[in-house]
């Protein structure tokens, strides 16, 4: 027992430490892998006592899984429409905020993608191209139409390949698996990406406009750091980093 | 219950894909598990090890491995692409060579126990009456190991039709090509389609149970590997 004695104390200061720390999980579309990690970087130096964690996903996932009570306190979605549902089923906290609208490009790893239009993909060339699947997955959706409005989408259809989300569909086209790929300027943009060729901004007239809302969840209702947190979206550090990114960022005329 | 075409496509294509890589296996694997069962060589553990990896390696390993390794950087895909084939990710026959690594211990592992469990003197006894090597294995260890290779073959076309994450990562998901029944269901679910979920599920969960059942009550000791 005595021996017991120091684990027990220990235990209970690892215990009554989490129960002080301020501690929240965000939910985040793939498409804000890099944005968002700078935002929390930033954060915490801001707020040192509170830890966020964060995690990766499909936005329609992650709208599944809360409405089963997924342990998340925030939700950041690449279409709006998935956290207004769950606002109306009464899963949320707060209203839902706007906080970017997204783009689409071109993009890939082995040729020339600033070159390109999206005429060029029927180039037999490209044997495959990568988008997101637009069945749930709000990138996706925008490429279909982007494709459509161009004429193009008969064509490129039978090349097709389709990933997971934004960040999955990335990664056919990184690994050389698919030519090019339609994702998220704001993955094209990171240092990792950008390094191995350029892009191609696709015209945002083309498509309906990705616009992306987050909310803080109703089991967050009493978590501080939470509310903090979405707050601090509207800070200069965090809008500075979505620019960077190249999210429009709400109230703000597109490029 | 209708099934929507889609979901009859991908179902086909299920059965397409279990029943190529079952075949494949039983010629792959066959020698495999001969090989495990009789040799005395140091180099059995290793082996064994190796082909017993996918058992518990993350479909998540073998898939990442499989996406870098069959594409154009990869040794896998040079050699495709010399060949004349081109790349294998996003290819039905890329989830072939993915699932023939993804189900071959379900293959060898009942094969080997079936062979070890046929004893020395039957074969010694075959030998005295100069059967060759080959006679021996078709007219007298295959015969008696048969209950093992039903059981293997079994095994592993539930366990391909069972493939998931391998399938995510290297197939890219196309309709008639790589979008099996597994995929199917995930995209539904993704979806907020339910309904369509629960019926391909429930088709899934049917078959399984009565792929199962069959086995146990042939053979009760067949799962115990």
């Amino acid at each position: 027992m005595i021996r017991l004695r120091p684990f027990l104390f220990a235990a209970l200061m690892l215990l009554s430490g989490h129960a002080a720390a301020e501690k929240f999980t965000i939910a985040a579309a793939a498409d804000l892998k890099f944005a968002m990690d700078e935002i929390i970087a930033h954060y915490r130096q801001d707020h040192p006592a509170d830890t966020p964690r964060v995690i990766y996903g499909s936005s329609g996932k992650f709208h599944t899984q809360i409405q089963r009570n997924a342990p998340y306190d925030l939700y950041f979605s690449a279409d709006i429409a998935y956290p207004r549902l769950l606002e109306q089923a009464g899963f949320a906290a707060a209203p839902v905020r706007p906080y970017a609208l997204g783009r689409i490009v071109l993009w890939s790893a082995t040729m020339d993608a600033s070159r390109m239009s999206l005429a060029s993909l029927a180039d037999p060339a490209i044997r495959r191209v990568a988008i997101a699947n637009p069945r749930h997955a709000p990138y996706g959706k925008r490429a279909e139409e982007a494709l459509r409005a161009t004429g193009q989408w008969d064509k490129v259809e039978p090349k097709l390949v389709y990933g997971e989300n934004i960040a999955h569909t990335a990664q056919f086209v990184q690994t050389g698996n698919a030519q090019v790929g339609i994702i998220a300027l704001a993955l094209a943009l990171n240092p990792a990406l950008s390094r191995q060729g350029g892009y191609w901004l696709i015209p945002d007239s083309l498509h309906e406009p990705l616009e992306q809302g987050f909310i803080v969840t109703a089991r967050a209702r009493n978590n501080a750091a939470a509310h903090r947190f979405a707050d601090y979206m509207d800070s200069a550090a965090a809008r500075a980093v979505m620019v960077k990114y190249g999210f429009v960022l709400p109230g703000e005329a597109g490029k | 219950m209708m099934l929507s075409p889609g979901d009859w496509q991908a179902l086909v294509l299920t059965l397409q894909l279990a029943g190529i890589v079952t075949l494949i296996l039983f010629v792959l694997g066959t020698p495999i598990a001969w090989w495990l069962a009789r040799t005395q060589s140091k180099w059995k553990a290793p082996v064994g090890a190796v082909a017993a990896l996918p058992l518990v390696l993350p479909p998540s390993v073998l898939g990442f491995y499989l996406l870098l390794m069959m594409g154009p950087n990869g040794w896998v895909g040079a050699l495709t692409q010399w060949l004349g084939i081109g790349l294998l990710p996003f290819t039905f026959w890329g989830l072939v060579v993915a699932s023939v690594f993804y189900s071959l211990p379900f293959m060898v592992q009942p094969l080997q126990s079936a062979f070890e469990s046929l004893g020395e003197r039957t074969l010694e006894a075959a030998a005295t009456l100069r059967a060759s090597p080959l006679d021996r294995f078709y007219s007298v260890a295959a015969p008696i190991a048969l209950p093992g290779f039903i059981t293997a073959g079994i095994l592993t076309f539930a366990h391909t039709v069972g493939e998931f994450g391998v399938v995510l990562m290297i197939g890219g998901n196309i309709p008639g090509e790589t979008r099996v029944a597994s995929v199917q269901i995930f995209d539904h679910v993704e979806a907020l389609q339910y309904g369509e979920a629960h019926k391909l599920s429930a088709v899934l969960l049917v078959f399984s149970f009565l792929v199962l059942l069959a086995l146990y009550i042939w053979r009760p000791k067949a799962l115990r590997l």
